[in-house]
């Protein structure tokens, strides 16, 4: 496959199949906030180490401003805007609410994010595993303590 | 506007390589897509050729006698799974220091070996496991071992025509007793190492006499630092505070550090001498 003007990419965005023409080359944080209106997802350092702008990529976290539109060719794709489609996407932000998990909320759809792929893979949480996996999302406001708390509830809500 | 390569065979890419000579390879993305964002590179407009989609280069395989990464394998991956966790402990805890989590879901192998930074977290352990790269061109295969490859910093062998297909690390019997990776940064997650020691020891079970030791530290030299006088000084005694006190007299005199902005020459060289006093934990 070669795309070496703008290319049509067929891919899944929430559930939604959908194509878009672009520039392969387009970073995707690019597609998704100044192409296609999707701001939730926020853009940080834009050199992977905030982690703000983490999507799911065939359900795996990966940060949208290090990859190009082509690499979406296929692919199942889920932002913070379709988080509310799944139950445990709901508890997840039921429980940062209740938890007041969010600050200024630059964070929080990369974070949340994260969290959804963590819940799903139905490991066995505690707090020092729900860390570890949020370790990649940067959070200036919160101290975190309020974000774990509401990740540990909503997992323990989801297994319940 | 920059074209976009996305072949499905290492054939394919090869020919594409020949087609476009000044292509840039694309594994994981997160350090050439950061490159590319420069301001030096504004005009560059070079074809990607992106290499997440070559099945021969995603796979591990175990063989008798080594064990074979595909470059394109994922930290996350190399990170978690069990076989490598039980045989080659110091890569998998290299791996599990990279980044973050979802960037660790992105970055692969491969691509810390051809960045060949000198603070590249996987490198460390590749030494002192004897790893070696294969790499693949239209004329045919080569095999360079880990430390002839990666030639200065940011520097390798790599020649235009080659792609680095899997990094080969043979496999030991009986395996290292003692193997373990140690990265001191200012903090645990998304972090670049100020100072890395990856260390690999064959100890006599009968005796506890140490036989064999293989040291490596990153981010103390333009490449991945070896220590021969260091290793020797472990040789032929018990792994105990004192010989590690005597074998880490010499890194501070071997390595060649620099001042940057995540820490002086002489810290690095202080903390990279201290780091082998780490062996001693559980």
């Amino acid at each position: 496959m070669s795309m070496d003007r703008k290319a049509n990419i067929p891919f899944i965005l929430n559930d939604e199949p959908t194509e878009r023409t672009c520039p392969p080359d387009m970073r995707v944080i690019d597609l998704l906030r100044k192409e296609m209106g999707l701001t939730g997802t926020k853009e940080g350092c834009g050199t992977g180490e905030c982690g703000a702008c983490t999507i799911l990529v065939d359900g795996e976290p990966r940060l949208s401003c290090l990859m190009v539109a082509a690499q979406l060719h296929g692919r199942r794709i889920e932002t913070v805007e379709g988080i509310e489609g799944s139950a445990e996407g709901r508890t997840l932000v039921d429980a940062f609410v209740e938890h007041g998990a969010v600050q200024c909320g630059f964070c929080t759809p990369a974070m949340e994010m994260t969290a959804l792929a963590l819940l799903r893979s139905r490991k066995p949480l505690n707090r020092e595993a729900i860390r570890a996996s949020l370790s990649g999302n940067l959070c200036r406001c919160t101290g975190y303590v309020k974000i774990v708390d509401a990740v540990e509830r909503a997992a323990a809500d989801v297994s319940s | 506007m920059r074209a976009v390569f996305s072949p499905e065979s290492v054939e394919e890419a090869l020919v594409l390589r020949t087609a476009h000579p000044h292509s840039i390879w694309m594994a994981g993305g997160t350090d050439v897509l950061v490159q590319l964002r420069h301001p030096k590179c504004l005009e560059d407009d070079r074809p990607l050729i992106l290499l997440e989609r070559l099945p021969s280069l995603a796979r591990i395989d175990v063989h008798k006698d080594d064990i074979r990464i595909g470059s394109c394998v994922s930290f996350g991956r190399i990170a978690s799974d069990p076989l490598l966790t039980t045989e080659i402990p110091v890569l998998t805890q290299a791996a599990a220091t990279v980044g973050g989590p979802a960037l660790r879901n992105m970055a692969t192998i491969g691509g810390n070996v051809c960045t060949a930074s000198p603070a590249g977290d996987s490198l460390p352990a590749l030494y002192v496991l004897d790893a070696s790269v294969e790499l693949v061109s239209a004329s045919g295969t080569r095999r360079l071992a880990i430390s002839e490859f990666l030639s200065g910093p940011r520097k390798t062998e790599l020649h235009q025509d080659e792609l680095l297909a899997s990094i080969v690390i043979p496999r030991r019997n009986p395996p290292w007793t003692l193997q373990k990776y140690e990265k001191i940064g200012k903090r645990k997650a998304l972090a670049i190492a100020v100072a890395s020691m990856a260390a690999v020891l064959r100890i006599n079970p009968a005796c506890g006499i140490v036989e064999e030791a293989h040291l490596a530290w990153g981010s103390l030299g333009p490449t991945v630092m070896r220590c021969p006088p260091a290793e020797e000084a472990l040789i032929g005694r018990p792994l105990t505070e004192e010989a590690l006190c005597a074998a880490a007299e010499f890194v501070p005199k071997w390595v060649h550090p620099i001042d940057d902005i995540r820490a002086s020459a002489e810290y690095r060289r202080a903390v990279g001498a201290r780091l082998m006093m780490r062996l001693l934990d559980p």
